[in-house]
């Protein structure tokens, strides 16, 4: 129980560092510098530090909306395991629990930016909603994939149990649930090709225009939210590599731990050399994850 | 039985009382509502104080009739939501329909609610055909007279008729369906039915009540009255209907199922394909629609799929011997009915407080109103939330017992595998759109900036309003904490419906229960957070300078609330993406020119049902019918002949 609670304050702590590793990777492609790696640290305790500014316009519910989603993406954090180890809730059927807690935060996130009365934040609202209804079929027919070829129903399970390894065996069902979790990866997080966490202009308006709005505490919840959120939709990917945990539990920490690092490096990299979709080809390009899903869960079938 | 029957007289009473008192219109106002009230708490007091009533059956002077009516689990769970369903509706409609004081006839409306209620109630516990369909029908009638409440505008007019024909046809397929059943076993008492017949018979059976129930329930495609009649229908009426009285469908679906004894493999594919269907099209078609009831009316059609679903996974697992999803697929199914009474009923009284407060249901004129009515606003945004499926409402739960169904038998043989997934993919697309469908229902209506001068005056309603919503709202944040609680009241009526026995039901209750103690810890997790984040926020903003500005507006000088994202514009995206299903028509003046004059632009989407399937048969029905004609011409003397010649041939027939 100290090591799962352990496990879920790490989880806590490590997730803003790996923002900072994917702007160095850009900083790198574009041959700057780069910000610290630790630098959405410093930018969240910036923001804890400052006042606020609200619209006239806003109610409660921008406020809440911040603070809703956090929690229920902390929530869904208890549910991911860390390294392969057990999460510190797990049971039958969690995975269900953990995709609609996710789909508690976007809601509250939405709401937050309609309460604005913006028009801006209203299109972000509404893009985000739509390439959720996208996403999140493509996301329960990957992890029911998984599922199905580890014959487990949460997702702890699911880690400690998958056995294969992907590069080792070729094994297609693996190969084409890490292609179809990266997609909804990259958009859930709002990353190229799908949104673009540089900018929020009109072309580009999804999550960073949703939270225009915001400043101060609220936004730095919004951030710590968002590295939460990449970093346990990260660890069902980097899970899938890592596979089966042996080598004692400190080997397996290191070896999660940069691997997540390297998930990062390949989001920086994707971010430096793919431009951004057009909006219109978005759709198309999650019922490819949803395509790739399904095809995995066709091939479990044989 | 005895305190049932006595809230049910009370019902009766009240509603005659109120017709006499048609002329004091304040004094039949409360007399019907409190007459309502009070039987709902008795029928709800009787519920939990009787656990095993005395059936009773008395002779009535109907042929093949017997007055025999019973309880049973099943019909205690029905019963629940009617009468506290119908309490909270009545309490709601004192202050609902004062506004129509000296301008409707209010004494008949109360007369009519209280009739579908007590027909509701018999229909639950009718344990004979003939009393059932009588029953049926009355529901059917004094729901009509409900829905015409405001007839003299054309459009409650039309919807009240496609109503009213729509439910006949469905009565019509129930006729015969009963009519078999009675033939087949010699009698139209329940109790003989226990040995369900054989050959082609079930499967007839099945699909009239398939068509008749579904006709009642709003399967797709025979939902089209559904839209049409909860909108104009007053408010607190359309939250009895659509949270309980559609239900009647359901139980009667169920009900009959048990008299066909073990189903035959297709019809829970039947159902579940009707439930996807219904599921997926309700919410696509609730996500395109401007009007608030309207919306929440196909939202109706979208959780009767879902439940629709759970009840199709558990006919499966009766056919295919599978207690696993005999079990949850029953359970996901019927909690999600009291799920949906429970938050459907509060979103359209919610609903009711717009349309009273801004006298329109168009989703587009308004905007801003939670700053205008704080508390409504709270309590729909929970209602909200709970249609969505969100965690840690009640919605959630049974969406996750029929996911957990669905999920625990992923691992099997082809077909029940491929089924599964394919539940899971619906239930999936339905949350995403089910999302997108309430983020912009109470984000354009109650957020942002007003878009017209309806907002204006609007205020919160007083508390006879404001009190059912907020139980409404209660037991929906209650049954999603308390769900390991209520899963083992289910035992007895799955062990009753399934003919499962009861060492073998336990087990799957038992294993569906652990998830959900795990749910209510992380649900309790979430809210501990949200307090913490909450006491940070206010600990770290102690102290510092909170400005109030304008929304930023990216330098715009003149920002007009008319700029806000409306309800069309923030579903714009899904709806284009599915124009191939949807079809919505687009009506505007382009812009056009340097200096554009004035312009306009408007979506509406009409049922693809009834454009394509029911508008085209029933102008069929109406060619033919116009060749019948020369029969029917007005001449007295040939109609009695009519009648003569049909007696002779009888008669001869007979011989």
């Amino acid at each position: 129980m100290v090591i799962k609670i352990a496990q879920f304050i790490l989880i806590i702590l490590l997730s803003p560092f790996l923002f900072g590793v994917i702007n160095r990777t850009k900083a790198f492609f574009a041959g700057r510098k780069g910000s610290s790696l630790f630098q959405l640290y410093y930018d969240i305790f910036k923001l804890f530090q400052k006042g606020a500014v609200y619209s006239t316009t806003t109610t409660w519910i921008f406020v809440a909306g911040p603070i809703i989603s956090l929690s229920a993406i902390l929530t869904a954090s208890a549910l991911i395991p860390f390294a392969g180890h057990p999460s510190l809730v797990s049971f039958d059927g969690d995975l269900i629990l953990f995709i609609y807690l996710l789909g508690l935060a976007r809601f509250f996130t939405v709401l937050a930016a309609l309460d604005t009365g913006s028009s801006f934040e209203g299109m972000g609202a509404s893009r985000e909603v739509q390439f959720a209804v996208f996403a999140e079929p493509a996301l329960f027919l990957s992890l029911a994939a998984l599922a199905r070829i580890t014959g487990t129903l949460s997702i702890s399970d699911i880690f400690s149990n998958l056995t294969i390894h992907p590069l080792a065996m070729g094994e297609p069902v693996i190969f084409l649930v890490v292609g179809a979790l990266f997609i909804i990866f990259l958009t859930e997080n709002s990353r190229i090709p799908v949104d673009d966490p540089n900018t929020h202009l009109e072309l580009t308006m999804i999550h960073e225009v949703m939270v225009l709005d915001h400043g101060g505490v609220d936004l730095g919840y919004i951030f710590y939210g968002a590295a939460i959120k990449f970093w346990i939709l990260g660890t069902l990917l980097t899970g899938i590599f890592l596979g089966a945990h042996s080598k004692g539990w400190a080997w397996d920490y290191v070896m999660f731990i940069f691997g997540m690092m390297i998930l990062a490096v390949i989001v920086g990299v994707v971010e430096s050399v793919l431009a951004r979709l057009r909006l219109i080809k978005v759709p198309h390009f999650l019922i490819v994850s949803l395509a790739l899903a399904v095809l995995a869960l066709a091939f479990t079938m044989r | 039985m005895g305190i049932l029957l006595y809230s049910l007289g009370l019902l009766v009473i009240s509603g005659s009382c109120v017709l006499c008192l048609n002329r004091f219109a304040k004094l039949s106002n409360y007399v019907g509502a409190v007459g309502a009230v009070l039987a709902g708490m008795m029928g709800v007091g009787s519920l939990f104080l009787n656990s095993s009533p005395v059936p009773l059956t008395l002779p009535w002077p109907v042929p093949n009739g017997f007055f025999s009516v019973a309880i049973d689990p099943l019909g205690a769970l029905f019963l629940f939501i009617i009468f506290t369903l119908s309490a909270l509706c009545a309490l709601y409609g004192i202050e609902y329909l004062r506004h129509y004081n000296g301008k409707k006839n209010i004494g008949s409306a109360w007369f009519f609610f209280n009739l579908l209620v007590a027909s509701m109630v018999m229909v639950v516990i009718a344990r004979n055909a003939i009393l059932f369909l009588i029953a049926w029908e009355l529901m059917s009638v004094s729901s009509f007279f409900l829905v015409i409440f405001e007839g003299e505008k054309r459009k409650v007019a039309r919807a009240g008729l496609i109503y009213l024909i729509a439910t006949h046809i469905g009565t019509l397929f129930l006729l015969v369906m009963f009519l078999l059943l009675g033939n087949s076993h010699g009698s139209f008492d329940f109790i003989e039915w226990s040995v369900a017949p054989t050959g082609f018979l079930p499967s007839v059976v099945f699909i009239l009540a398939v068509v008749g129930f579904g006709t009642k329930a709003g399967f797709m495609p025979m939902h089209i009255w559904l839209p049409e009649a909860h909108p104009a229908a007053p408010s607190h009426v359309s939250a009895l209907m659509s949270g309980v009285m559609i239900k009647m469908g359901i139980y009667g679906l169920v009900r009959v199922l048990t008299f066909l004894g073990m189903p035959c493999l297709w019809w829970g594919y039947l159902l579940i394909i009707i439930g996807i269907v219904s599921g997926i099209l309700g919410v696509l078609f609730a996500l395109a629609q401007h009007d608030l009831k309207r919306l929440l009316a196909y939202h109706s059609i979208e959780n009767i799929g879902i439940i629709v679903m759970g009840i199709g996974l558990g006919v499966l697992g009766l056919s295919t011997n599978n207690p696993v999803l005999i079990v949850l697929g029953f359970i996901g199914g019927l909690l999600h009915v009291v799920n949906h009474a429970f938050f459907k009923g509060l979103l359209f009284l919610g609903a009711g407080v717009v349309l009273q407060q801004t006298k329109t249901r168009e989703i587009d004129v308004l905007g801003g109103l939670l700053k205008k009515m704080p508390i409504t606003g709270l309590y729909f945004l929970v209602g909200a939330a709970a249609i969505c499926g969100l965690p840690p409402l009640n919605g959630f739960i049974s969406e996750f017992l029929i996911y957990f169904a669905s999920f625990k038998n992923i691992f099997g043989s082809i077909p029940v595998v491929l089924t599964a997934l394919v539940i899971i993919a619906a239930l999936a697309l339905i949350g995403g759109l089910a999302v997108a469908c309430f983020t912009k229902a109470f984000g354009i209506i109650f957020l942002g900036e007003a878009r017209s001068a309806h907002c204006q005056d609007a205020h919160e309603p007083g508390v006879l309003m404001r009190l059912p919503m907020g139980i409404l709202a209660g037991a929906c944040v209650l049954t999603g904490l308390a769900s390991p609680l209520i899963l083992p009241v289910f035992n007895s009526i799955i062990v009753d419906l399934s003919g499962v026995p009861q060492d073998r039901v336990q087990p799957v209750i038992f294993e569906a229960v652990n998830p959900l103690i795990w749910i209510v810890m992380a649900s309790l997790f979430f809210y501990i957070g949200l307090l913490l984040f909450m006491a940070l926020r206010r600990v770290l903003l102690q102290g510092r300078k909170i400005d109030s500005v304008s929304t930023w507006d990216c330098g715009y000088a003149r920002p007009s609330a008319r700029m806000q994202y409306t309800a069309s514009s923030y579903a714009q995206p899904i709806v284009d993406f599915l124009k191939g299903i949807l079809r919505p028509q687009k009506h505007g003046i382009a812009l056009s020119k340097y200096f554009p004059s004035d312009s306009s632009f408007k979506t509406e989407t009409a049922d693809m049902f009834q454009e394509t399937v029911f508008r085209p048969l029933f102008r069929l029905v109406h060619r033919l019918a116009g060749k019948l004609t020369w029969f029917q011409h007005g001449r007295l003397q040939l109609y009695i002949l009519y009648i003569l010649f049909t007696l002779v041939a009888l008669l001869i027939w007979k011989l």
